[in-house]
């Protein structure tokens, strides 16, 4: 039975939009990529400069860079010095809903799957706020599935006023808002706003983003641009790597911060790299599955992009892989994770978006850090 | 002969000033003693109080502290910044830091003049960190700034006195110490900066991404005041004149 699905272009009720060129020039650009084109001298001539033009970076992100990620990694630990020291800053996300009225094929929050749902009222995620504070964190990550009816604005702007109380830094994960709606969670005390695009592609897009908000690839596109223009300080992108062709969604979301931070010249600049792990069995079948090592060239190519950029590294990487990426290209990690609604202090009310491959606490991400002969950072940020 | 270092009424010893945040906390104190600091700066938003890993638990007390101001982007915030450092005893000495570019990270000269001239009104000891710019560092000084601190190269770049000549002319020409900032990668860079007159150098990554923290704070620490004994001795007349041993107009007759 065919489903006639809606124009991923076309707006819903309630999206405002604004004027940028930002999406065009991001796409004309990643349309233009060929990375099977990129020679190994490409790699190397990159490799040489200070600065990297964008062929540079797309250089970096082609087959032609595999054998150069040793370089690669030596060149990026200079800069992630350069600029971070040995500070690793520490955070940890709470999922206070996980409602979702999006269709998105890939994830477990998807709004057709059997899951259990819940939110936390007020008591709740107070409880939970205490009891990560208890561990020392003073940055959170707080997050929602996208469902206005069950998980408002309102009601995500008093979670982020709890937040605030209790932590030095607020960040949030949650469904692209409009500008005024950004402003309001900038005046209830979050200052860092995450969105990931998934895929660039607006082909796979489609495919992949069924029904829901968030079919809506523009609106989502420009999120980050409408969070600064509601006063946020720093915005993050990721693409879902492994979605779509990682080379060219990894080329695109480099791009899009780049021409983001040219814009916003103040704005802070951070990354993830969320990938969807390749099956085991099918190993070197598919040229576009993304093991650790194009991974970690990813991760890489965005550090040697954007010297000055976070990037975190996810619990949904095993301990070995997270351990050593930090201080050579991350610089951010999260511990003591729960990726359940709550689950913190309270039993979780709600089933998990995906699987953790890290569940090391606070206590001992601490110490391995220091171990690697790192500073963990727990506290970076004033709210002014 | 004393050569101290005066800072707002304030005398110092040492002319290194460093940069800490950057390193493990508690090889702090063997840092700053190693370098013989006696100012150390920390980012405010660093400061965890009564948390894990606070860095104003770890520097001695003996030191005076330069709390900064980063993470401002304007005036306004870099007040209430420094305002919040004097709240929790950091001190009346503040490093005005405003930054509104994330990439270089270059001090907006224009919103650190203003904030210069709320925080010296305010009783602060202001250092603000600047684009060294002659005329901007006039108007800091009448604003009420107690030192100067131009920016010898990008933050973090080691890169050493990119911005030599002109900083050179505000070592001529400003009345207040000029303490030359960010950018600094060797030793050597930071004697340069010495020997041309500058009145103190402040080091942070070049310390921090040593493989060996505490002997590269001792070599700065012993380069800088190298530097300043070549300056003081005159240095700067035998590097920059040639100066035969017989007059080269000596066989003129008449």
């Amino acid at each position: 039975m065919a489903v006639k699905r809606t124009d991923p272009m076309a707006y819903q009720p309630g999206m405002a939009m604004i004027a940028s060129d930002i999406r065009d020039k991001v796409l004309i650009n990643v349309d233009n990529y060929d990375y099977s084109k990129v020679s190994a001298r490409d790699v190397e001539e990159a490799l040489k400069k200070n600065h990297l033009s964008l062929e540079d970076y797309g250089a970096l992100l082609s087959p032609a860079a595999t054998p150069y990620l040793e370089e690669m990694a030596k060149k990026a630990i200079i800069e992630t010095r350069r600029y971070f020291g040995n500070s690793i800053g520490l955070f940890t996300p709470l999922y206070i809903a996980n409602y979702c009225e999006n269709n998105c094929v890939y994830c477990g929050f998807n709004c057709k799957n059997k899951i259990r749902r819940g939110k936390l009222s007020r008591a709740e995620m107070e409880s939970e706020l205490e009891a990560i504070a208890k561990t020392g964190l003073t940055e959170i990550l707080i997050l929602t599935g996208e469902s206005r009816h069950h998980s408002g604005v309102e009601y995500i702007g008093a979670a982020v006023k709890l937040a605030a109380e209790y932590f030095a830094t607020v960040g949030i994960e949650i469904y692209p808002l409009n500008a005024d709606e950004y402003a309001y969670l900038k005046k209830c005390g979050a200052d860092f706003v995450s969105v990931y695009q998934e895929t660039y592609n607006l082909d796979k897009y489609q495919q992949v983003h069924l029904s829901g908000p968030k079919r809506v690839f523009p609106y989502r596109f420009d999120a980050q641009e409408r969070a600064l223009m509601g006063g946020m300080r720093g915005v993050s992108f990721g693409a879902l790597l492994g979605l779509d062709d990682f080379r060219k969604d990894a080329f695109a979301t480099g791009l899009h911060a780049f021409f983001i931070q040219q814009k916003y010249p103040h704005a802070e600049i951070g990354f993830s790299t969320p990938r969807l792990r390749p099956f085991i069995n099918n190993a070197n079948n598919n040229p576009n599955d993304v093991h650790e090592q194009q991974l970690l060239q990813v991760m890489l190519a965005y550090r040697l992009l954007m010297p000055f950029a976070g990037i975190t590294i996810s619990t949904r990487e095993r301990a070995g892989f997270r351990d050593h990426v930090i201080g050579m290209v991350a610089t951010k990690i999260s511990a003591g994770v729960r990726v359940g609604v709550g689950g913190h202090e309270q039993e979780e009310k709600g089933d998990e978006q995906f699987e953790i491959s890290d569940p090391r606490s606070v206590t001992e991400v601490h110490q391995m850090i220091l171990n690697r002969g790192l500073q963990p950072v727990y506290r970076d940020y004033i709210r002014v | 002969m004393t050569d101290q270092l005066v800072i707002g009424g304030h005398p110092f010893n040492s002319r290194f000033i460093l940069g800490s945040g950057k390193f493990s906390l508690e090889i702090v104190k063997a840092v700053i003693e190693n370098g013989g600091a006696e100012i150390v700066t920390l980012a405010l938003r660093r400061a965890n109080l009564g948390g894990e890993e606070n860095i104003l638990d770890y520097i001695p007390l003996n030191v005076t502290l330069l709390p900064n101001t980063s993470g401002a982007r304007t005036a306004e915030e870099a007040v209430k910044i420094a305002r919040l450092a004097r709240e929790i005893n950091c001190g009346n000495f503040v490093k005005v830091e405003v930054i509104r570019d994330s990439k270089y990270l270059f001090p907006d000269n224009y919103e650190t003049i203003k904030a210069t001239e709320i925080l010296a009104k305010d009783g602060f000891v202001v250092l603000p960190y600047m684009y060294p710019d002659l005329n901007v560092a006039r108007d800091l000084v009448s604003a009420g700034a107690a030192a100067v601190m131009p920016l010898a190269a990008p933050i973090g770049s080691n890169k050493g006195l990119s911005t030599r000549d002109f900083i050179e002319i505000l070592v001529n020409e400003i009345a207040v110490p000029i303490i030359v900032d960010a950018g600094i990668g060797r030793p050597s860079q930071a004697c340069e900066a010495m020997e041309m007159g500058v009145d103190a150098v402040m080091c942070n990554t070049a310390v921090a991404t040593a493989k060996n923290i505490p002997l590269m704070a001792r070599a700065f620490g012993q380069a800088i005041e190298s530097g300043r004994n070549a300056y003081l001795a005159g240095l700067g007349r035998v590097l920059t004149e040639a100066e035969a041993s017989s007059p080269l107009t000596g066989f003129l007759e008449d």
